[in-house]
């Protein structure tokens, strides 16, 4: 990286460590969210951008994620710092699960795709006819002031989600950029670049892929475990609904898909964009409910027609970091 | 002489077109072995089923002696038979480097090495002074070579190019012919292609098949090929009177 | 339990799968010929639901009637988008033409919610409770409209498809866009055109929705994704299998309302989904690639 971009991180990573202390509560559930959605959008990333698999039933992991977790916890009284690794492994084998089926029979492009939102839409009506995890009606964790230094149960207020976010964050971050300069990463971009030209080089293209699949869902279910945990409900309905999915796919497609940063810098673009636009629509007199999301679906419109490699890329041009990846 | 390929009674059909029709020959290890023949003769066809795109119908493929017929493309690779195809596939959104890299990481884990490799393999392909050029924006004869160079880099004992001169002008042709010729000479690296551009054949093949309608027509000596009667009625046509008038 | 509940049931799936397969059939002829994933199909069939329900309210038309003037405005609504924004994204990744048309969607969705607010508006028509008696069986009238009107529009672009110039053309384009620029068809114009058709359908569709469902917002996802469905199951590239397609979408959701609970009914359809992906991705009717 070059200095240039050294500092720039540094100087980033500093604010962001010092923020709470200046930012009010309500600031700082935005950054929670900048985080999460930072993170999962760096799992998507690895799948999407560099092994070329186009998912768009992520979701389900958030879901199954936050699901076994708060389950674990709700039944049990398994805190989440033992409950994520129930919740990785789930969603790992569901990931593994869709993956086996689409790579084993071909199913490509816009095909796969549709066979991960069958998966997660599958999942969601499911999840509203199980009592057990708490049907339609949902399912709330408590909430108990007594426990709320607790921090490995996930029990405190939102400084402790932000930090965990940022960590979180931070750590998928240098973990995308390790894997995107190690032997498997090449092996993605081989094969989402020229599959046949891939597997003529010795590449097993459909394990390679799995291995995508399956790191990917595993790192998206951590995120759901944060969220159910940061919320303390959950509902099918919200957790395997495809706005979800295309709520994780936004930021690192606006982002920059295939980048190290694209995730990060889309998710600081678009979340807080959704409250600048309640802000704005509201200060010109349009309040009707909906008001805020058709500008955001015309801003979505406008960055993919004239950024359709993402904002970073062009970002990068501007700040003079055009080497700082690869 | 030992062979490194021993193809014997290959047959490939697709949904009743009978594209390869029982052909069987051998490479000698160390050779430059070019199938040759008019268009649609099942040349790639026999091609992809050697390298592992299709299984054979019947009939055995032996590389140094292991049955290849039916493993995947990766395997066959893995095992040291490497290929080009027809219509160069290079990794566009990658550089030079980085596709010769990914051949490269198929023997060595390491991507230091894999690196290391790759410069080396683009110095001899010249290629080296565009190494971080995105694949897309190279011309077709450095596609080419960059095919070739990635091909390379897997460390292969067997080289399978599919018409790898065509749309190259003759210098261009050339030129590329000395590098394989090198290669073969320096490393000891069998390569067995398929060519339409005769100046190629002549210059590089010591051994020669030639396919029409799927079967084997004829085999032998690039000379005596190019005046057996059949031959010419088949493909040669004027090229060869030209060339056996010399 | 009786065979006559389940009789009528089934044939209310048929009817209404009729009407589901003319919505996908719009969304077939578009993914099938321009390859552009249209994530806003849905929205646009409840557009056009909301346009027969304000024909009917203001203007007293009948919906069945109005699918006429409904599909014809978004014929050209789809000739314009195709031209104007669709195009530059012909041939672009899946993901980044899903981005354009998930904000479309978005836009769309969100400003019907802006105009008419949630809540769901019926539209009471003077048939909307009678109902035809065959045997033991009981027949909505309201749904038999609807499914004779889908079939003739589906018949009527069948022999568009066979029969006409442009047809034949955009069949070209389908079959082989490079073979069709050699031989000098305008394929921005075809596109175009295509597109039109495609979302004239979805007109028609949510306008012979609307005896049937109430219009509201809500509905759009749950559409898009039916006709999705519908379309890989009866099979890309052929329009009875569009048709043939919603039928059996239609009947698998009755009976699974019926047999399981209402909220349920769309677990089959997504089970079949992926059970066509997997086993038979031509789907029922669609050529073997």
């Amino acid at each position: 990286m070059p200095p240039r971009g050294r500092v720039i991180l540094s100087i980033v990573l500093a604010l962001l460590l010092a923020a709470p202390m200046l930012l009010d509560r309500y600031l700082i559930s935005i950054f929670v969210l900048i985080f999460f959605f930072a993170y999962v959008g760096q799992a998507w990333n690895l799948m999407m951008g560099f092994a070329g698999q186009l998912s768009l039933g992520h979701a389900l992991y958030t879901g199954l994620g936050g699901y076994v977790a708060a389950m674990l916890w709700f039944y049990f009284g398994i805190g989440p710092w033992l409950g994520v690794f129930a919740a990785v492994a789930v969603a790992a084998a569901f990931g593994a699960a869709v993956g086996w089926l689409g790579f084993r029979f071909g199913i490509e492009g816009v095909y796969f795709a549709l066979l991960t939102i069958a998966f997660a839409e599958f999942t969601r009506i499911a999840f509203d006819n199980m009592p057990f995890t708490g049907g339609a009606g949902g399912l709330f964790l408590s909430y108990d002031a007594q426990r709320s230094h607790e921090w490995w149960n996930l029990r405190g207020g939102p400084l402790l989600f932000y930090y965990l976010g940022l960590a979180l964050a931070a750590t998928a971050t240098v973990l995308i950029a390790w894997l995107a300069r190690s032997r498997i990463g090449y092996q993605w971009l081989a094969v989402r670049e020229d599959q046949q030209a891939a597997m003529a080089l010795g590449i097993n293209a459909f394990r390679v892929k799995m291995i995508a699949v399956i790191i990917s869902a595993g790192m998206t279910a951590v995120g759901g475990v944060l969220l159910a945990f940061y919320y303390n409900n959950l509902f099918p309905a919200q957790a395997f609904d495809i706005n979800r999915s295309i709520e994780i796919i936004l930021a690192p497609i606006i982002g920059g898909l295939g980048t190290i940063f694209g995730p990060v810098v889309g998710a600081f673009i678009l979340t807080p964009l959704g409250e600048v636009l309640i802000a704005l629509t509201g200060s010109l007199g349009l309040n009707a409910p909906g008001a805020k999301a058709v500008f955001y679906g015309l801003t979505l419109m406008v960055i993919i027609s004239l950024r359709p490699n993402g904002v970073w890329p062009w970002l990068k041009q501007l700040l003079g970091l055009a080497e700082i990846e690869r | 002489m030992t062979s490194i390929l021993a193809v014997e009674g290959v047959t490939k059909r697709f949904r009743g077109v009978l594209a390869v029709d029982s052909v069987t020959f051998e490479v000698p290890q160390g050779a430059i072995f070019a199938v040759i023949g008019p268009n649609g003769a099942g040349k790639t066809t026999l091609f992809n089923t050697i390298a592992g795109v299709f299984a054979p119908n019947a009939g055995s493929i032996l590389f140094s002696g292991e049955r290849i017929d039916g493993l995947p493309p990766n395997e066959v690779c893995s095992r040291g038979l490497a290929r080009t195809f027809q219509i160069v596939r290079p990794f566009p959104a990658l550089s030079v480097e980085d596709n010769v890299i990914v051949g490269a990481l198929l023997h060595r884990h390491d991507v230091g090495s894999a690196r290391a490799r790759a410069q080396e393999l683009l110095r001899q392909l010249d290629l080296f002074e565009k190494r971080r050029q995105l694949a897309a924006t190279l011309t077709l004869p450095d596609r080419k070579r960059l095919e070739v160079a990635r091909a390379l880099a897997t460390e292969p004992r067997l080289l399978l190019l599919d018409e790898v001169m065509a749309g190259l002008r003759p210098t261009e042709t050339d030129r590329l012919v000395a590098m394989l010729r090198d290669i073969n000479r320096d490393s000891g690296l069998t390569i067995l292609l398929i060519e339409h551009v005769m100046r190629a054949v002549m210059a590089l093949a010591s051994r020669v098949l030639v396919l029409d309608h799927g079967t084997a027509i004829a085999e032998g000596a690039p000379e005596a090929i190019v005046r057996d009667p059949a031959v010419v009625r088949s493909y040669l046509g004027d090229s060869a009177q030209e060339i056996g008038a010399r | 339990m009786t065979l006559a509940i389940v009789g009528n049931v089934i044939i209310e799936g048929v009817l209404t799968g009729l009407v589901y397969g003319l919505m996908a059939l719009g969304l077939s002829v578009i993914f099938g010929v321009v390859r552009v994933v249209n994530f806003a199909h849905g929205e646009f069939a409840v557009v056009a639901m909301y346009a027969a329900y304000l024909l009917f309210v203001t203007l007293g038309l009948d919906p069945i009637l109005s699918l006429l003037p409904i599909a014809a405005a978004f014929f050209l609504i789809g000739y314009a988008l195709q031209t104007v924004l669709i195009n530059r994204f012909v041939g672009r990744s899946e993901h980044e033409q899903f981005i354009l048309l998930v904000g479309l969607a978005i836009v769309i969705v969100n400003g019907l919610l802006m105009i008419f607010g949630p809540d769901a508006r019926p539209a009471n028509l003077p048939y909307s409770f009678d109902s035809y008696a065959i045997g033991p069986l009981f027949v909505d009238k309201a749904r038999v409209y609807a499914a004779a009107g889908a079939l003739v529009v589906a018949s009527g672009l069948f022999g568009f498809f066979r029969y006409s110039a442009t047809g034949t053309a955009i069949r070209a384009c389908a079959d082989n866009l490079t073979g069709a620029a050699v031989v000098g068809l305008n394929i921005k114009r075809l596109y175009a055109f295509t597109f039109g058709l495609g979302l004239a359908c979805v007109g028609a569709a949510g306008a012979l929705m609307v005896p049937i469902a109430d219009a509201s917002p809500l509905l759009s996802q749950a559409f898009t994704l039916l006709a999705f469905t519908i379309v890989i199951v009866g099979g890309l590239g052929s329009m009875a299998g569009a048709l043939i397609g919603g039928v059996v979408i239609g009947v698998s959701e009755a009976l699974a309302s019926l047999f399981w609970a209402p909220s349920m009914k769309s677990m089959v359809s997504f089970a079949l989904l992926v059970a066509v992906l997997v086993f038979r991705p031509q789907g029922l009717m669609g050529r073997r690639l």
